[in-house]
């Protein structure tokens, strides 16, 4: 490789960086043969400035696009250095960078030059060479170009790990303001053809167990926020809509960042709203694993989330009928909607209670976050005290005590109740 | 004065036992508490720690013994499963001061219970030993993540390491399955020894004094001639991936706290 490589890699890498996926888990390829990598264990192998994961090697093939999505760098009208990678290129850094251990393999996307298929072609061709020239046996995920013909798509999910296609925009409205070539529909025919054969390849996985995987750590996408005008109902609610309808495993929020100074955009400048983007990842966390229903937590009356207060403890406040939670005695389900204990601490609370009732000192000790919990909860020797108070004064108490940790954003935060 | 005849059944009931510092010296020394019925109050690490004496207690030491060992194995094994002896392990490398007494305890009530004591999340020192492992387990984790291996002349993919706790054989296993193509050493500077693998299994290393002083100097000297390269594009990429607009140095350096930065080569 030459040096020219590094004015590529520095354009092209630099072009990625708005997709925020960075999961390299949900695969568990083992090492074939004695060959290079595997995949399952999910590492950061470092974390940029602003704190994201860097798991893989984040790259576009090209940044030249015949399409003009006004919220992307990459738009055919925006003034910018282009370049190209070979697909040799593409090869040798993501060899040589997993030998060294920076990274658990290759995410990559790209701008649509010439035709929807001829930038798949080489995706897929990239992600063929690795298999099965490089016995390469570390996570692929690779981009799903709208429009590209079935037979690539398919090609693509016997190679990769997981395939994306990036909603960018939730509501038809704002689509066609900003990305008026493009529309929803051509991104959910290849959802949707990418979950049958999913579904399909598991159950012929039954009876032949040499099926090939297909796509084994499953679709995922990404929607911008503050880009166009959409609520945080409309965001969720499209959010749901796809993990249920197309199996999803992730829907990634993206805070819009100001890149151009096109009128139908926040102008440049414009702080990236990261706090409303990390309260958007709770409610989707309170989807996933605390078994939320999206119209729970917000609908079309009640459209906005808070931002001074996670939504798991807004939802609470609201439905303060529903407590105080007997810790002794209520349901796992209940007690995951207890703000201030997480899924850990509830599974926790279910282990031990089997040996002793549970008092304050053990819940410490377990690890809830009393500062919240205590006005939802009673357990033995704890009598709720606050349970007749207002909602809006156990939200002003509970602010008032964390102050320091409600206002300064934290997006990226692992522990999000 | 004479000591009372109380004491002096005590005196023969309590013990500082020491033992070779090995995790099966550990077990073995459990073997033995139950087969004397000692009373201990202190454990020593041969390997570290001068030899104590206690006025109230006799020393004895204990001959590490391989099937004594497997006993005590395989009855935690069916009493608590082998998770929670893997996790006694993992405490074990901690090398934290007083560790080897917090297991004994663990193992004592673990022994001590019908039912299955490990899951019991509000015993003290079930609670400990779970905190240690915690912290074994997140510099693990970080060694798999921060290992950067750096490819000499010979083909050799080297990394040098200085873990807070002694993690590399907890790291084998993973280095091993991900790289079998490609011979690698990790080497651990603050304890001085490493792990190589030579295409075929995992060995530990220790460079004799006339290699003493491993560092980062004198592995560049040994550098493949692509070395240099790849380095630069890993930095190079590094950069590219920043979005300044949304800057956050504090969760950064919680990620990546600044102790590691020294073998990692995207922050030099
Ligand atoms: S098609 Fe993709 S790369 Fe091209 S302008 Fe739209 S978002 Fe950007």
């Amino acid at each position: 490789m030459s040096e020219r490589a590094l004015e590529k890699l520095a354009v092209l890498a630099d072009a990625a960086k708005y997709d925020v996926s960075c999961s390299s888990s949900g695969s568990d390829r083992k090492n074939k043969n004695k060959g290079l990598g595997n995949t399952g264990a999910g590492i950061c192998h470092t974390y940029t400035e602003d704190g994201r994961c860097v798991s893989l090697l984040k790259i576009l093939l090209t940044n030249y696009c015949i399409y003009d999505c006004a919220y992307c760098v990459s738009r055919r009208s925006n003034d910018i250095k282009r370049a190209a990678f070979t697909v040799q290129e593409v090869v040798d850094l993501t060899i040589n960078f997993y030998r060294r251990n920076y990274i658990e393999g290759l995410f990559l996307s790209s701008g649509i030059f010439k035709d929807p298929d001829y930038t798949m072609e080489r995706l897929v061709r990239i992600a063929k060479k690795l298999r099965n020239e490089h016995n390469f046996n570390g996570y692929i995920h690779l981009k799903t170009i709208p429009g590209a013909s079935q037979e690539l798509i398919y090609e693509a999910g016997l190679y990769a790990d997981r395939l994306s296609i990036n909603l960018e925009i939730p509501t038809t409205s704002g689509l066609k303001l900003l990305a008026p070539e493009k529309d929803h529909k051509q991104m959910a025919r290849p959802m949707d053809y990418i979950k049958n054969t999913i579904i399909q390849t598991k159950e012929e996985k039954k009876i032949i167990r040499s099926t090939p995987k297909f796509v084994p750590a499953g679709q995922s996408t990404q929607m911008i926020i503050g880009a166009a005008k959409e609520s945080d109902w409309q965001i969720i609610h499209a959010a749901q809509h796809f993990y249920k309808a197309y199996h999803l495993k992730r829907v990634y929020y993206s805070g819009y960042v100001p890149i151009s100074n096109d009128t139908r955009l926040p102008a440049l400048g414009t702080a990236v709203p990261m706090v409303r983007e990390n309260r958007l990842y709770q409610t989707d966390w309170l989807l996933r694993f605390y078994k939320f229903e999206a119209s729970e937590i917000l609908n079309p009356t009640n459209p906005l989330l808070d931002l001074d207060i996670d939504p798991k403890l807004s939802w609470a406040l609201r439905n303060m009928h529903q407590f105080p939670v007997d810790i002794n005695q209520a349901s796992y389900e209940m007690i995951l909607r207890v703000p201030g204990i997480g899924v850990t601490s509830a599974q926790k609370i279910i282990a031990a209670r089997k040996f002793s009732k549970l008092r304050i000192v053990h819940l410490e000790k377990i690890g809830i976050s009393l500062n919240k919990a205590k006005y939802f909860i009673t357990c033995q020797g704890y009598q709720q005290q606050f349970v007749h108070m207002q909602a809006d004064k156990i939200k002003h108490y509970i602010l008032s005590q964390s102050a320091s940790k409600y206002i300064k954003c934290n997006p990226q935060q692992i522990q999000l109740f | 004065m004479q000591p009372s005849a109380n004491t002096i059944v005590l005196a023969m009931q309590h013990r500082v036992l020491e033992y070779d510092g090995s995790w099966y010296g550990l077990l073995t020394l459990v073997f033995e508490v139950y087969e004397h019925k000692y009373q201990v109050s202190a454990i020593v690490n041969r390997l570290k720690e001068e030899i104590q004496s206690d006025f109230f207690a006799q020393n004895a030491m204990v001959t590490t013994n391989w099937q004594k060992a497997e006993r005590v194995a395989k009855g935690l094994k069916a009493k608590v499963g082998a998770g929670s002896l893997e996790e006694l392990y993992e405490a074990y490398l901690s090398e934290v001061k007083g560790v080897e007494m917090l297991i004994l305890k663990a193992i004592q009530y673990y022994f001590s219970m019908q039912v299955a004591g490990n899951k019991n999340y509000a015993h003290p020192q079930i609670i400990e030993i779970k905190k240690i492992v915690k912290s074994v387990s997140r510099e693990r984790h970080r060694m798999k993540a921060f290992v950067r291996f750096q490819r000499l002349s010979d083909d050799i993919y080297f990394a040098i390491v200085e873990p807070d706790f002694n993690v590399l054989p907890l790291i084998v296993k993973h280095f091993k399955e991900r790289y079998a193509d490609q011979r690698w050493i990790i080497y651990d500077v603050k304890r001085d020894y490493g792990i190589s693998y030579d295409l075929c299994e995992v060995n530990e290393v220790v460079f004799g004094a006339e290699n003493t002083g491993i560092d980062q100097k004198n592995i560049v000297t040994g550098w493949h001639e692509e070395e240099a390269f790849y380095g630069k594009l890993w930095n190079l990429y590094f950069k590219s991936v920043n979005i300044k607009e949304r800057k956050n140095t504090k969760l950064h350096v919680q990620h990546v706290p600044k102790r590691y930065w020294k073998y990692l080569n995207e922050k030099l």
